[in-house]
């Protein structure tokens, strides 16, 4: 029988014994511990930030005058691709990945994710592909199509270098790493929820992520059947891209963005999810409509599915189809306009308090409206013939993804960070970092709409000083250098709040949410007792009473410092996918190599192949399979009860 | 306040609901079934657009397919069949089901062979050719990955791993074994029936 016990009496020092980390090597590469696994995601995305934003200032400074000629044509076409793949693919959806995987189990009240072991996979395919494509960079033949990669320039006979090799073998080495990552969270959300915490009780958060995962699962083999035909034309010349011979560069086409923009979402509604929980804790009350929030997020992934065509108005398709998605498209601007009046309304009727993470909030809902009207004008067929493949395009682009995703990411670190790190990030520096970064994308963004209407295309690597954009270019440029400066000023506040930031407690924002329960950093265990959750904010049942959201009269409150020990081994509790009832007593993975050696093999076979060296090809190969047998290997049978 | 929260006992292991492997089985099948989805739909694009026969030989031959096709789903059944068996504790059974199933797996595998080798066209003859040895291969690499798993889950069977109460490897190995099933009568369907019905 599962009894309550005290969080006193917990046998802490067991618990932290069994789910620490072995020391050593073994621990490092083998850890399934998800707060690593998270933190090792975020690190690794903001290189991959920082990367892709130091390729955007070279291509800013070959731009701020006419007739310049820093780099030659072929290098300005490998650097604006990098820059878009690795900002699209390597770094927006990473980092979301890292904040789930980080924050959701402490959110859900359990000990980990519900495959450990396949979470230390993602990372680790994540950080690999990263360096396989970098490879590409590294040796001077990186991809050099543009980040979607059209079809004939993809093709052999007009690119014969590597690079789109590196293409076509990275994003498929990608997609291991995002398809495995969201069938972790859909399990970890049916799953491994505190007993309590029911659907209408889970945060919009983990809304947002459990969206994203299922769009994952159905939009992201559209891209694994395009890299497979691209590569596949290239080295074994067949043919699906190759009007000659029957096949069709819109294929490409609609195939990249089937899955480019549900990925649009993919790399937004998590944010969105993270602004859904900072705003409520800084505007001292709960979220506003939470249930029309949670269920545009859900429209919002289902609706991301109807409006790829919107990417391809200028191709010559019939006026039939045209109109179909014009019309999604205007359509999905209704779950975003819900959303963003409940952030709205959740200011309004508050009373907020202006601390960093706020004002990132704030600013990601003035660029996310910006970036939204700018996006929803394109969807009328005749202005997006006009201004397709012009800058009015790259300003729109950035506005929705810097916006909606790097202003609530860089909030969300103000805003995690001390639970993480256990130490505050320092206010004065984190209100100058947030004006820098806010001015400096205005100033470098919004004139790239003034360079779009008049006339300027996107990707040309020069412009002649007739064309009249010297000015709109310099400004852009300017505003490019203040904004990295701002992302700069993020990186000194961390490395000071590491060595003298405030001690953060438990609960520093006096938030409702469960992961503000346990202290912070959080043990290796998370929680010492498995609490039971009555409402959507646990913690604010003090102050909010019966106003509490989620609370249902005669259930009690929330169980926070008493609940279920099971300390026995590695456990938790596997709960029913709607009310979260718990229904058994799951033994969780012990630390393995498996992931990591896996990732290794497969990087040696994505190696083998684009360098056509076959033996090593295939021994990756073997060694993907041995791994596997190893990993799946029956370890122990789990029978009897626990008390 | 109340002493216990739980009404019943919980126990250790998953004997009611699902276990979170059986959801990572059911997604990856969902994923991979999107990627048939997507190759099958490629291969429907490119043939409404073609202005060339299509196939370009005519429609592809049913002497070996078909009855290959019937083999498939049999290896399904077979599997199906042990798999009832170590439901009721019949560890014999599910050796039995499993080999046979693996067996005819094997004979689907081989004929597949001798099909490629069969058409008249090649993989770089045009875009049907690319198409019909991608989406066959596809399919191919998943009956191998199947009977991979075969293999596993007869050792396992063979040392005693599973039980009446507990054999969630069985039971996840047989539900994407039956996936390659169906998802061949789509490919067999779209390759080599829907080329008919024009």
């Amino acid at each position: 029988m599962a009894t309550l016990a005290p969080i006193a009496t917990a046998p802490v020092e067991r618990l932290h014994e069994t789910w620490e980390a072995r020391p050593g090597l073994y621990g490092i590469l083998g850890t399934v511990d998800h707060k690593t696994i998270g933190k090792r995601y975020l690190v690794t995305a903001l290189i991959f930030l920082v990367l892709g934003g130091i390729e955007a200032l070279v291509m800013r400074v070959q731009l701020t005058h006419s007739d310049t000629h820093l780099l030659s044509p072929d290098a300005y076409n490998q650097l604006f691709s990098m820059h878009g793949i690795t900002m699209i693919f390597w770094y927006a959806s990473p980092i979301l990945s890292g904040f789930s995987n980080y924050i959701w189990p402490l959110m859900l009240g359990s000990r980990d994710m519900a495959y450990p072991r396949v979470n230390a996979l993602s990372y680790w395919t994540f950080l690999a592909s990263g360096i396989f494509i970098y490879t590409a960079l590294a040796i001077g033949q990186a991809p050099n199509d543009g980040w979607f990669g059209y079809a004939p320039m993809s093709l052999r006979a007009y690119n014969p270098g590597l690079n789109m090799d590196f293409y076509a073998l990275g994003l498929l080495f990608l997609t291991v790493s995002t398809t495995v990552g969201a069938i972790n969270f859909i399990g970890t959300v049916m799953k491994m929820r505190a007993p309590g915490m029911s659907l209408n009780r889970l945060p919009i958060f983990v809304y947002g992520t459990m969206t994203v995962s299922f769009s994952v699962l159905f939009s992201l083999p559209a891209l694994t059947a395009a890299s497979v035909f691209l590569f596949f034309e290239r080295r074994f010349g067949m043919h699906f891209f190759d009007a000659a011979q029957g096949g069709s560069p819109l294929l490409w086409q609609h195939l990249f963005w089937i899955l480019g923009h549900p990925w649009v979402y993919i790399i937004v509604l998590p944010a969105m999810g993270m602004v859904s929980e900072m705003i409520p804790t800084f505007s001292r009350r709960p979220l506003v409509g939470y249930p029309y929030v949670a269920l545009s997020t859900i429209a919002t992934g289902l609706i991301g599915f109807g409006v790829w065509v919107h990417h391809m108005f200028a191709t010559g398709l019939p006026a039939v189809s045209m109109s179909f998605f014009s019309g999604a498209s205007f359509l999905i601007t209704i779950p975003s306009a819900i959303a963003v009046f409940a952030w709205i309304a959740t200011m309004w009727l508050g009373r907020p308090v202006w601390r960093t993470p706020m004002l990132f909030c704030a600013g990601f809902v003035v660029l996310f409206v910006i970036g939204g009207v700018s996006g929803v004008v394109t969807a009328a067929v005749p202005f997006d013939w006009q201004v397709t493949d012009t800058y009015f395009v790259v300003a729109h682009i950035h506005y929705v993804l810097i916006g909606i995703n790097v202003f609530p990411v860089i909030g969300a670190f103000y805003y995690w960070i001390p639970k993480m790190t256990g130490r505050m990030m320092n206010e004065t520096l984190g209100k100058w970092n947030f004006w820098t970064m806010f001015i400096g994308f205005n100033l470098g963004f919004f004139p790239m709409h003034i360079a779009g209407l008049l006339g300027m295309p996107r990707r040309v690597y020069t412009y002649p000083a007739s064309s009249g954009w010297d000015t709109v270019n310099l400004i852009t440029t300017i505003g490019a250098f203040v904004f990295a400066v701002g992302v700069l000023l993020f990186v000194i506040n961390f490395f000071v709040s590491r060595r003298s930031g405030a001690f953060a407690g438990s609960n520093p924002w006096d938030a409702g949410t469960l992961e503000w329960s346990m202290e912070s950093p959080p043990p290796p265990y998370n929680f010492a007792v498995i609490p039971i959750i009555r409402s959507r904010l646990p913690l604010w049942e003090g102050q909010l009473g019966d106003d509490t959201p989620g609370l249902v009269p005669g259930e009690g409150p929330s169980h926070i410092t008493e609940g279920a020990v099971l300390a026995e081994g590695r456990e938790t509790f596997g709960t029913s996918p709607l009310e979260a009832e718990p229904l058994h007593v799951l033994h969780m993975p012990e630390d393995s190599l498996f992931p990591f050696l896996l990732a290794v093999a497969m990087l040696a076979t994505a190696y083998g192949l684009v360098f056509s060296a076959w033996w090593l090809a295939i021994l990756g190969g073997l060694g993907m399979l041995a791994c596997l047998v190893g990993w799946l290997w029956p370890r122990h049978l789990v029978t009897g009860e626990r008390a | 306040m109340t002493t216990t929260a739980y009404d019943r006992t919980i126990p250790l292991g998953v004997h009611e609901g699902r276990a979170p492997g059986w959801w990572a089985m059911v997604w990856t099948i969902a994923t991979e079934a999107a990627l048939f989805a997507f190759l099958l739909f490629s291969f429907f694009y490119l043939g409404s657009q073609s202005r060339s026969p299509w196939p370009p030989s005519g429609p592809l031959a049913l002497k070996l397919s078909l009855p290959n096709t019937i083999i498939l789903i049999l290896s399904s059944i077979a599997y199906a069949w042990g798999e009832r068996g170590i439901r009721a504790g019949d560890r014999a059974r599910l050796r039995l089901g499993l080999a046979i199933a693996f067996i005819l797996g094997l004979i689907f595998i081989i004929i597949q062979g001798i099909e490629w080798s069969n058409q008249p066209f090649g993989a770089r003859d045009g875009a049907f050719g690319s198409l019909f040895y991608t989406i066959t291969g596809f399919h191919g690499a998943h009956v191998v990955v199947g009977l991979l798993m075969n293999i596993l889950v007869q050792i396992w069977a063979a040392r005693g791993t599973f039980t009446r109460e507990s054999h969630l490897a069985v039971t996840n190995a047989g539900m994407y074994w039956h996936f390659v099933d169906v998802v061949w009568l789509f490919v067999f369907a779209s390759l080599y029936i829907s080329p008919r019905l024009g």
